[in-house]
């Protein structure tokens, strides 16, 4: 009986127990339900980005760059097959053992091997190290053959960039090289686009047009498993090649002028005076960018860097010089504009003996026996010194400073499209304060006359100021990538409406100009200076008569220059060497600026030749063979521009 | 002596048996095991091999025997209890010394068909034995001292063995299942609260016992982005590959954690994630709902069971099954650290599969025979 209700008993606890248990299943059951809901439902989106990360892995292709030509539609930077290996990290399983056996295959070098090394520090261990960029056939089908015992390594076909010209346009389209951390960080195109081994402009255009040129890198979506392994391809979002680019530039000229001035330090600049076009920017001495494409050698590179001519600097815009005497046409611009001197003023060049006197000071003219009572036209012919000491003397620093700025002098001609273009400098009292902190003399206006002193130009904006003066005194828009914008028609019929526009009254005074506004008081000026280079070219006695062209069709009319390196001492004088007695680096450096053709004129240059002596016997020869090509090539350049306009 | 006045008093025709027979449980098993065997074919991308084919080999083998088993008389399962039980620890002191080791831990017996792990079937051996240590002992005497202790140390002896493996995961499981009938039996409330308090003073003093990785995992527990690759790797991939299958899933065969080998352990411990990734949120369900079932079933066959060793087995294994099933669901879906526990029937493992089969062999033994009333 006991025992029974001790039963009983206990299947009351029982139950009573395990309804207890049962409730707290529920509850755990509950807790599990809403983690489960949680997870699965609230929290979905999350963990499906989650899942897709781990299952989908990018790899990102590399994009072509854009293919720059030239106006004629050369290739000038092109991009080229070659031949490549690359090791997929992955698939390797020991990669000292790897690169061993590379190096023995490919032959690689110290250095290149502890570049492999870093880049694999810094690399994903799925992502794929190129080993080398360029092999030579041999090398590639070397590969091929061994490829069974290397895991890992692919032989890849690629593209990479290709200077056809190699040397003659290095300072105009510049070179690519590897991206470096800082490039990423300047340029959000590459930041965006960025893939190992991208490639990216250095210096020229190819720097400056990157953006441009890069593209867009492409997307492979595989699935991969844990252990990385692709399984398949889900998406391919093909690259996009880069934007081709059409310069402004005519490679024959450009190679011509290359020509001319090897083995020589120097600059060549062309310009359409219309449409600013830069038709060639030469520098001399050059070195080949394709040795920069994979990374250049430190022997090449220390070749490049120690070289006396220093071949890294575009001189063209880069490169500062006195004007000298190519200043000269617009210092009687200037004075005639400000009503300073007429055509019947003359100034007395007596020589040596009796030179320009100042506050004590004495100044030569470069003629050992002068040049006799001088007028504008034929001071500018024969390069008179005295004659524009006086005429600076009585114009004055600061309306000659105004004059020159506006033809172009002491800004960047391309703004700002090569960082290392320079401004020069056009010296005014203003300045002197505000730079030296210093007060201006006299005697620094009269040497500024002939363009020395303080006065700093590039020879590009040599040319400039040539453009601006041959076009009638127009300002117009240098550029150097062609620009459907810039339309010769338009230009011209917006020059021909500034020509009988009522002077503005600010006409002397620092103003502001926009493109294709007149920039002179009275064209009767500018036409007197345009006549006086004429007889300068082609008239005997003219310092640059030697250069010119006898056929109608090819005159041209021009300025020469020399501009001194170091102050001519009474002693210099005396001994009046020739050009190879006096030291290179204390040579002058020789100027040439011209226009072609004189009747119509439509092209304009500036020739400089570093330490090359006087500007008529060393830069204005140049100039004769330039202008021919030039003139030659005039027709055609036309009939391009017009199928092109007809074209866009 | 008992079993033949059990014969006497009861009686059984072989129709009376199969009429006895719970069908719906045997059904909710048989969904179980069908679903399991397509989990595990999914792990395998759908193909028939290896996992797949000994898996359903397998479960057909211990379902027959769990059907087989029924019809034993629930009175041999109250008479050999210790023995069961004594069979258990000999075999567990067996894995100390002729043990298989895998992965860093020894739990294994080679039995040449395969290899068993003694640890499974003492979660069984242990039920048995206290629902027999408890049917005897009035209800007067069960807050007594010397009834508190006993069971006690027959808990604490199979959990030690199975700790030293080391196997925390299999340790707890039998220990909870113990603690369950414990609690069941009646044992005053307070002994749970004060022992509840001395684990919770002694905590400090487990941990610094525990096994550097058993640390670690539980470290994990609390912050999985720890250690991403490491520790904390298989449950940040496993709280992805369920919250990534959302409400319906990704479909069968179409889980890309586990198949692309992201999930570990996909086949044992981890598949309920792979059942969660494929089939969803609904699908998860439906599977906790048929393990709810089973569970209610068992829990229906204790009610009508007119032995107290017959209620509290079937109430007692209703109550681990539930702690296997909630111990692993909770581990996967982050709730609860990894300490590696099966989900019961789905999980890839024969030792596994051959306890729950051989305990619901018993429960079905205490259906049909529900009218034994077993007695000393």
């Amino acid at each position: 009986m006991i025992k029974k209700t001790g039963n009983l008993n206990k299947n009351k606890i029982i139950s009573r127990r395990l309804f207890v248990l049962v409730a707290a299943k529920i509850g755990l059951i509950g807790i599990i339900t809403s983690r489960l809901y949680n997870l699965q439902i609230s929290q979905k989106q999350k963990y499906e980005i989650l899942s897709d990360k781990n299952r989908i892995r990018e790899w990102k292709t590399p994009p072509q760059r854009g293919i720059i030509t030239d106006y004629f539609n050369n290739v000038i930077a092109d991009n080229q097959r070659v031949y490549q290996v690359h090791l997929s990290l992955e698939e390797v399983s020991n990669f000292n053992n790897s690169i061993f056996k590379l190096k023995n295959i490919i032959s690689l070098k110290e250095d290149e091997i502890k570049k492999i090394y870093e880049k694999k520090e810094k690399s994903k261990p799925w992502e794929t190290l190129i080993i080398s960029e360029n092999l030579s056939w041999k090398e590639f089908s070397k590969l091929n053959l061994y490829l069974h015992g290397l895991d890992g390594a692919k032989p890849v076909l690629s593209t990479s960039r290709y200077y056809p010209y190699s040397n003659d346009l290095v300072h105009v389209v510049g070179y690519v090289g590897d991206a470096t951390t800082q490039d990423i960080q300047n340029k959000k195109k590459i930041e965006e686009n960025f893939v190992p081994g991208l490639k990216v402009g250095k210096i020229g255009i190819e720097n400056s047009k990157d953006t441009d040129l890069i593209g867009n890198h492409g997307i492979k979506r595989y699935e991969v498993n844990a252990s990385g392994k692709k399984i398949s391809e889900i998406s391919y979002n093909k690259e996009t090649k880069g934007e081709n680019l059409r310069t402004t530039i005519d490679l024959e000229i450009q190679q011509l002028a290359q020509e001319l001035l090897k083995n020589q330090a120097g600059s060549i600049c062309v310009m359409d005076i219309y449409t600013g076009e830069v038709i060639t920017m030469a520098s001399s001495p050059t070195y080949d960018p394709n040795k920069f494409t994979h990374g250049i050698s430190t022997k090449d590179w220390n070749e490049i860097k120690n070289n006396k001519l220093r071949p890294l600097l575009n001189k063209s815009l880069a490169g500062l010089y006195s004007p000298g005497s190519t200043i000269k046409p617009l210092v009687a611009l200037a004075a005639l504009e400000y009503g300073i001197i007429d055509t019947k003023f003359r100034v007395n060049c007596k020589g040596h003996d009796h030179p320009y006197e100042l506050y004590g000071e004495r100044y030569h003219c470069w003629k050992k026996n002068g040049h006799g009572l001088m007028s504008m036209r034929n001071a500018i012919k024969q390069s008179c010194d005295i004659y524009f000491y006086e005429v600076a003397r009585l114009l004055g620093v600061d309306k000659l400073s105004l004059i020159a700025k506006r033809y172009g002098l002491g800004s960047k001609v391309l703004e700002d499209f090569f960082p290392e273009e320079k401004k020069g400098i056009v010296p005014s009292t203003k300045w002197k304060k505000q730079v030296l902190e210093q007060s201006w003399y006299l005697g620094e206006t009269i040497i500024t006359g002939i363009g020395q002193g303080y006065i700093q130009t590039t020879p590009l904006q040599l040319c400039l100021m040539t453009a601006q003066l041959a076009n009638g005194g127009f300002k117009i828009k240098p550029n150097l990538i062609y620009d459907k914008e810039i339309d010769l028609d338009k230009i011209k019929s917006k020059i021909e409406s500034e020509k009988n526009k009522s002077v503005s009254q600010n006409i002397l005074k620092d103003h502001e100009f926009k493109h294709y506004e007149r920039l002179y008081r009275n064209p009767n000026n500018l036409k007197l200076v345009l006549d006086a280079m004429y007889g300068s070219t082609n008239e005997q006695f003219g310092t640059s008569f030697r250069s010119r062209h006898k056929e109608d069709k090819y005159k041209f009319a021009g300025k020469t220059g020399t501009s001194q390196v170091k102050r001519i001492t009474d002693q210099d004088r005396e001994l009046d060497l020739d050009l190879e007695e006096i030291e290179y680096k204390s040579r002058d450096h020789a100027l040439f600026i011209a226009f072609a053709p004189y009747d119509k004129p439509r092209y304009s240059l500036s020739v400089l030749i570093e330490h090359g002596g006087s500007g008529s016997k060393a830069a204005a020869p140049l100039a004769n063979k330039l202008i021919k090509k030039i003139l030659d090539r005039h027709e055609l350049r036309e009939k391009i521009r017009k199928d092109f306009k007809n074209i866009v | 002596m008992i079993l033949s006045t059990s014969l006497n008093s009861n009686s059984y025709s072989f129709i009376d048996k199969l009429k006895a027979v719970d069908y719906f449980l045997i059904i909710i098993v048989a969904i179980i095991g069908s679903m399991s065997v397509f989990s595990i074919y999914s792990t395998e991308s759908g193909n028939f091999s290896f996992y797949t084919k000994n898996h359903l080999t397998r479960f057909l083998v211990f379902f027959s025997m769990f059907l087989a088993l029924s019809f034993v008389r629930v009175s041999f399962w109250y008479k050999q209890a210790y023995f069961f039980y004594i069979l258990g620890i000999l075999l567990l002191l067996l894995v100390i010394f002729f043990g298989i080791s895998a992965s860093g831990s020894k739990r294994w017996i080679n039995l040449f068909i395969m290899n068993l792990q003694p640890s499974e079937l003492m979660k069984i051996a242990i039920i048995v034995c206290f629902a027999r240590y408890y049917h005897r002992i009035q209800s007067s005497d069960i807050q007594s001292y010397k009834y508190l202790l006993q069971p006690i140390i027959l808990l604490l002896i199979p959990c030690y063995l199975v700790i030293t493996q080391p196997d925390l995961g299999t340790a707890i499981l039998i220990a909870g299942s113990g603690l369950a009938i414990i609690w069941l039996a009646g044992l005053n409330l307070k002994y749970f609260i004060y022992s509840g308090l001395i684990l919770l003073v002694s905590l400090p003093f487990v941990i610094s016992i525990l096994k550097p990785y058993q640390k670690s995992r539980i470290l994990t527990f609390f912050n999985p982005e720890r250690d991403p690759l490491g520790a904390g790797y298989q449950i940040i991939q496993s709280k992805i590959a369920i919250g990534s299958g959302g409400l319906l899933g990704k479909g069968f065969l179409q889980g890309t954690q586990s198949y692309l080998e992201f999930l570990p352990e996909k086949h044992t411990d981890f598949i309920f994630t792979l059942f969660s990734e494929e089939f969803g949120f609904i699908g998860s369900m439906v599977l906790i709902l048929l393990y709810a079932l089973l569970i209610y079933r068992i829990i229906r066959i204790g009610f009508s069971s007119r032995s107290f060793f017959a209620k509290l087995y079937c109430f007692g294994f209703a109550s681990a099954l539930f702690l296997y099933i909630f111990v692993n669901i909770a581990m996967v879906v982050g709730l609860l650290p990894i300490v590696g526990a099966p989900l019961p029937i789905m999980s890839y493992g024969g030792s596994s599969m051959l306890s729950i089969m051989l305990g619901l062999g018993i429960v079905m033994s205490c259906k049909i025979y529900s009218r034994d009333p077993i007695s000393n």
